[in-house]
């Protein structure tokens, strides 16, 4: 149980330092792509803290959906404002 | 006429109080608003954006994010602990977190001073603005944070531990995550989206 939870916690900071270096104008380039997956790896950051150490994963089937919808819904609408920028 | 749970519910529970999650969703919620209001000021502007996030060092937006994701494994950790009745060990791991959230406010505390010292203030345009108002309102949480963690220390110091008081100690550690949750999208929004 504790090995699931520092392993998550290892992906956390990977994907940190993953969206830091995208972010600076590396990998994809600046530009809309490096934005978006900047966002994406946001967001399944915000996921795997809900699941994991929130531990959503267990929560009752309404809770859980919320927590979705919202970890879907919120970064979908920050492209849309993004992108119709 | 059973009042059971269906059997797709059967085994699962709420995290900590009910209270406290439609607290923590609803908090969610005005982040999310705050974060459309920090997308739509890139759109509106990108090139201020981009220079004023330059002016940021995004080496302790990083480590900030370290902090509080190390804070909130430990807090993870110690519920664990509080469940296995070691509360010795449960209060150690908050105490750890409560390390990490004071290592957050100094790395902040540097960065505010390191800005209005060159002259960055929040009335330098509206990037500025909504840095110093996202920041400063989660930095409110964080405090509120030390102070829910001292909370479930004082519990877990107290066995043996009963549900109620397992269900308390939760609810302080959901309170716990939600902080560092919301950082993770401010990091992204604020430090690396120009």
């Amino acid at each position: 149980m504790s090995k699931v939870l520092v392993g998550v916690w290892a992906v956390l900071i990977a994907a940190t330092v993953a969206s830091w270096w995208l972010g600076d104008d590396h990998g994809l380039g600046a530009g809309d792509a490096a934005v978006l997956a900047v966002l994406a790896i946001t967001f399944v950051k915000v996921w795997l803290v809900g699941m994991h150490f929130m531990e959503l994963r267990g929560a009752p089937r309404a809770l859980r959906h919320v927590f979705d919808g919202y970890v879907v819904v919120v970064p979908v609408a920050l492209a849309w404002i993004y992108l119709a920028g | 006429m059973s009042v059971r749970a269906p059997a797709a519910e059967r085994g699962r529970r709420i995290p900590g109080e009910a209270g406290v999650w439609v607290f923590i969703l609803g908090d969610m919620l005005v982040f999310a608003v705050l974060f459309g209001v920090l997308v739509a000021t890139q759109a509106d502007d990108p090139a201020l954006y981009e220079r004023s996030q330059n002016e940021l060092h995004v080496g302790l937006g990083a480590l900030n994010t370290a902090w509080l994701l190390t804070s909130s494994l430990a807090v993870a950790l110690g519920v664990r602990a509080a469940r296995a009745q070691d509360g010795g060990a449960a209060a150690r791991l908050f105490l750890a977190a409560v390390g990490c959230a004071i290592a957050f406010i100094a790395f902040k505390a540097v960065e505010y001073a390191d800005l209005l010292g060159a002259g960055h203030g929040a009335r330098e345009n509206d990037f500025f603005q909504y840095f110093y108002c996202a920041t400063g309102l989660h930095l409110l949480h964080v405090a509120i944070g030390i102070g829910v963690l001292g909370a479930a220390i004082r519990l877990v110091r107290r066995p043996p531990l009963s549900s109620r008081d397992l269900g308390a100690v939760e609810s302080c550690t959901s309170y716990w995550h939600m902080v560092d949750l919301l950082w993770i999208v401010l990091f992204a929004l604020l430090y690396l989206l120009g």
